[in-house]
């Protein structure tokens, strides 16, 4: 398909609260062009396709290789990374959004400071003693380390959370990716040695429990992290944990 | 005397300024962490292959010392020796601690680490972790870095950006402004040291591998303040990356670790399907002219040979600016499990799987060997002391720099693998150094009038105001894509006198044209546009220092190439010939019957060329544009000699 231009339908805010509104622009088709390349254009040439000059559209992005996360958005109603979005496999008008599950900054910016604080909550670290040299980690089995790698390469980038049915702007619920990462430090030997206090930490309000199962997080992710199997093996280890402490307390 | 209470600002949170931050923590002292973005979304994200560390597993004989020896020669000798020999030997303690840290590094069968090969070496001294190595290494380091936060001793401001240090009468730095980016306020934070870990530059070329925010402004900034900028004029150009408009993906060095090979169809009329081409229609050229170090010679090398075959020889693949970079022969289950990270990345922007179709790869600007200039101390014994203020000091007091913005750990030339090591080497090392700066210091920050702040954050609303003013006819983004244009053009791999003075000529008419500037958006909040014009007048000045820089510079040295001084290494020639003419030369003058035809002259050559070009850059801030001025390099532990691959 050979096409000439590409229409950007994009939904805009001015700030957090203000009213949204929508601009179209038409841009000249480029090879090998993706959603931020479209985007940048429009910084070069900030002008809708009924000629009215406008500010350039804001949004994050950083790497541009669908690793640090920044640039998620809606790109024709399907929650993506901005950067692998190729202009040549989208439909025409290509329809942007900001992320509807976190509060909006400005026109496709959303602030994602509760995924951070989160794992705040759950103790996302391995507690080592401190960073001088006492020697090499602990020696575990490739596999481990395989299942492990695909846990941690979870970028926060929100996609799972915009896709559940279950998290919302306003309420508390942790949502797949902090599950995830329960797992992922419980697996290492480590990590391990405070399993409890993270297990603890999604079994409050807004934890696991919460969890209705929607499954929709995994199809969704793009670093096609096992989430459904996280959510399933913390729903275990969190009902042991319950059971645990009622025999001793 | 009760001890007053120490803050500490860390500007960055790649892999240099969250492994700064982690030490510094350690000692109990606050530090002010300043990100344009949250530090998890940090350009080091994007390392892909692995990091340094000789630890020897496979009992291939490796040893610090080889690794010391390799990336000064990588480098063309062009760092100073002690700093490059400290790092190599803290490499595997920092892998060790990595490793700690819980990075998912690949294993072996029975659970150690696993290391790889990588360019400009004979050795597998890469540690990896799939092809995402920097992501990993960054998450850990952020990881600490939040355990530190939620204990009280880190103050994280994400989304602000820093625009200048506070230099009091003295020229001493007593703190940073700082713009914030979401509210769009600007205030100044005092502090007793400032460290800058705010990455590399790339995004003067507009295209490169590097990441969005890598404009190289906090370096500029500095520079302008007084800071010495050091080797501007040696880029890094990637032999490896796919093409985009708005990027150039890097395909990582690991690629050719585990076993990529790079080659073209000998007959450039050949259009055949690659895989239909059989083995004597493939032209290996890395492998036929390099056959010690074949796919993995190291970055310069491997560019300037792909140049040569695009260029000169018109070689690349259906006339286009291309060759192959090969990995169908390899299992794919071996691809995935250690290189998932680019094949993915391979698949998800051309929609080709390597596994089964060659990738077409071009060489791409990738990192900045030069930066601002940082001091250090060395031991007596061919080490660094790791307790001295000295450290990664910039030539402004206080003002700190660690990471991909100083310019001290690879010479001429990086090898691959090297810098994820620089990154957090120079982020502890600065840890123990920057807290006795602190605890030296003759008044702490407190003690330091207001008025010093007021004025700087004066200053800074004065330049934004200004800036959101102009009202002229130029975009700045456009302008910033012709200044990469033009570096793209003149001052890449193959450079050449004229069009360097060329390439200044079009950086005045540049910097003529910023004056005309159109602010696009002038409102307060969440406003990017003021934050780039000011960003893209410090690129300016910086693709400066570089143009000059390489102008002035005639010679080849690591990544500076300039055809008209090229030395013309005879066939056969061994390094260790050079060595030996040095040791005669004690003895009388060197005979040329002692040397195969043409080598003599060759040695004598290069032996000139040192004497006038073995020498480090010095760019300074006068009359709107840089002084060049040169310092001798440390060269107390190795001869330098003439580098070769074959
Ligand atoms: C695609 C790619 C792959 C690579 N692969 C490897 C590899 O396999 N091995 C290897 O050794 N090296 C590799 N490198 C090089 C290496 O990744 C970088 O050199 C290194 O990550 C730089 O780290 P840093 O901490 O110095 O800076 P960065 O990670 O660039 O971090 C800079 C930080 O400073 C902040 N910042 C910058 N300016 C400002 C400002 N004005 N105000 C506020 N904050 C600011 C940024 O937000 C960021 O947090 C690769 C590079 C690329 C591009
Ligand atoms: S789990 Fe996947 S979708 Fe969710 S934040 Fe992490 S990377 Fe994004």
């Amino acid at each position: 398909m050979t096409r000439e231009t590409i229409a950007l339908k994009i939904k805009r805010q001015d700030a957090p609260g203000a009213k949204p509104y929508w601009n179209v622009f038409k841009l000249p088709y480029l090879p090998h062009a993706n959603v931020i390349s479209c985007l940048q254009e429009i910084q070069r040439n900030p002008v809708t396709a009924d000629g009215k000059t406008v500010t350039p559209v804001t949004w994050d992005c950083n790497c541009l290789e669908e690793v640090c996360g920044s640039c998620t958005m809606l790109i024709n109603g399907r929650v993506r990374q901005a950067c692998t979005a190729l202009v040549d496999i989208l439909e025409d008008p290509i329809v942007l959004k900001p992320m509807s599950k976190f509060p909006v900054v400005r026109d496709l910016q959303v602030d994602r400071s509760r995924m951070f604080e989160n794992l705040k909550k759950i103790k996302g670290w391995i507690e080592i003693d401190g960073s001088y040299d006492i020697g090499e980690g602990p020696v575990f089995p490739e596999k481990i380390r395989e299942k492990a790698y695909a846990l941690s390469q979870c970028m926060t980038c929100g996609c799972c959370l915009e896709a559940c049915p279950q998290f919302t702007l306003t309420n508390d619920f942790m949502g797949a990716a902090t599950f995830s990462q329960v797992r992922y430090f419980n697996l290492h030997p480590t990590g391990a040695m405070n399993k409890e206090e993270r297990l603890e930490a999604v079994m409050k309000s807004g934890g696991i429990a919460d969890c209705g199962n929607a499954q929709v997080c995994v199809e969704v992710c793009p670093k096609k992290i096992p989430l459904t199997e996280s959510i399933a093996e913390i729903g275990r280890e969190t009902t042991l944990q319950l059971l645990k402490n009622l025999v001793l307390k | 005397m009760p001890k007053r209470e120490k803050k500490i600002i860390v500007i960055g949170g790649g892999l240099a300024g969250l492994s700064a931050t982690m030490k510094i923590c350690e000692f109990k002292v606050k530090v002010t962490l300043v990100s344009f973005q949250p530090v998890k979304r940090s350009h080091s994200v994007c390392a892909q292959g692995g990091i340094n560390a000789a630890i020897d597993t496979k009992g291939e004989g490796d040893s610090p010392e080889i690794h010391f020896y390799d990336t000064v020669k990588g480098g063309d000798f062009l760092a100073h020796q002690p700093l490059v020999r400290d790092m190599c030997h803290q490499g595997p303690a920092i892998i060790r601690l990595m490793d700690r840290m819980g990075v998912a590094f690949n294993r072996t069968p029975e659970g150690h680490l696993d290391f790889r090969r990588f360019g400009g070496t004979l050795y597998s001294r890469t540690a990896f972790a799939g092809a995402t190595t920097g992501q990993q290494l960054v998450y850990a380091l952020d990881e600490q870095v939040r355990r530190h936060e939620r204990d009280g001793l880190v103050q994280k401001l994400e989304w602000h950006e820093y625009l200048g240090a506070v230099v009091d009468g003295a020229g001493v730095c007593r703190g940073a402004v700082v713009h914030d980016l979401r509210a769009g306020n600007i205030f100044a934070i005092a502090a007793d040291a400032v460290v800058l870990a705010t990455g590399g530059p790339g995004q003067l070329y507009a295209r490169s591998t590097n990441s969005t925010v890598c404009t190289g402004s906090a370096a500029a900034s500095a520079y302008h303040q007084g800071a010495k900028y050091a080797n501007g004029e040696f880029f890094q150009i990637h032999p490896t990356a796919i093409p985009g408009q708005d990027k150039l993906r890097l395909m990582s060095e690991s690629a050719r670790g585990e076993g990529g090979r790079i080659w073209v169809p000998r007959d450039p009329g050949d259009n055949r399907d690659p895989l239909k081409i059989p083995e004597e229609d493939r032209y290996y050229f890395l492998e036929e002219n390099h056959p010690l170090f074949g796919n993995l010679v190291p970055r310069d090398v491997a560019s300037r040979e792909i140049y040569d075959v695009v260029y000169n020889r018109k070689l690349g693949v259906g006339g286009q600016p291309m060759v192959y970079l090969d990995l169908t022969h390899q299992p794919p289950e071996l691809l995935e499990r250690r290189l998932g990270g680019i094949i993915d990345i391979y698949r998800k922007f051309t929609g080709q799987d390597p596994s089964r179709v060659p990738m077409k790869i071009f060489p791409a600007v990738h990192y900045s060997m030069g930066g601002l200039w940082v001091d250090y101390e060395g031991d007596g014994h061919g080490m660094i002391d790791h307790k001295s203020p000295r450290n990664q000091m910039t030539s402004i007091p206080g003002l700190y720099a660690a990471g991909e913005v100083d310019y001290q750990y690879h010479g001429a030339n990086r090898l691959g693998a090297n810098s994820l090591l620089s990154c957090i080497y120079t982020g502890l090392l600065i840890g123990p150094g920057v807290v006795r700066y602190c605890d030296n210091l003759d008044k702490g920050h407190d003690a330091v009038p207001s008025s010093l702040f007021d004025q700087a954050k004066k200053n800074w609303d004065n330049r934004f105001a200004e800036i959101k003013r102009m009202n002229g006819r130029e975009n700045p983004y456009a302008l910033h894509r012709e200044l990469g244009d033009l570096l793209l053009t003149n001052v890449l791999i193959v450079r050449e006198n004229k069009k360097l003075l060329e390439t200044l000529d079009g950086i005045d008419g540049i910097e003529a044209r910023f004056k005309d500037i159109k602010c696009l958006d002038t409102s307060d909040w969440s406003n990017p546009t003021p934050s780039f014009i000011n960003q893209l007048y410090n690129m300016v000045h910086l693709s400066r220092i570089i143009a000059k820089g390489a102008l002035l510079r005639d010679e080849c040295r690591g990544a500076h190439y300039k055809p008209e001084f090229d030395l013309n290494q005879p066939d056969r020639f061994d390094p260790h010939e050079f060595i030996d003419y040095l040791e005669k030369k004690h003895y009388g003058p060197p005979r040329e019957e002692d040397y195969p035809p043409g080598h003599l002259a060759y040695m004598q050559r290069f032996e000139a060329n040192e004497e006038e070009w073995l020498k480090t850059t010095i760019a300074q801030y006068k009359n709107n544009g840089p002084e060049i001025s040169y310092e001798a390099v440390d060269l107390s532990l190795v001869t330098p000699r003439p580098r070769k691959y074959d």
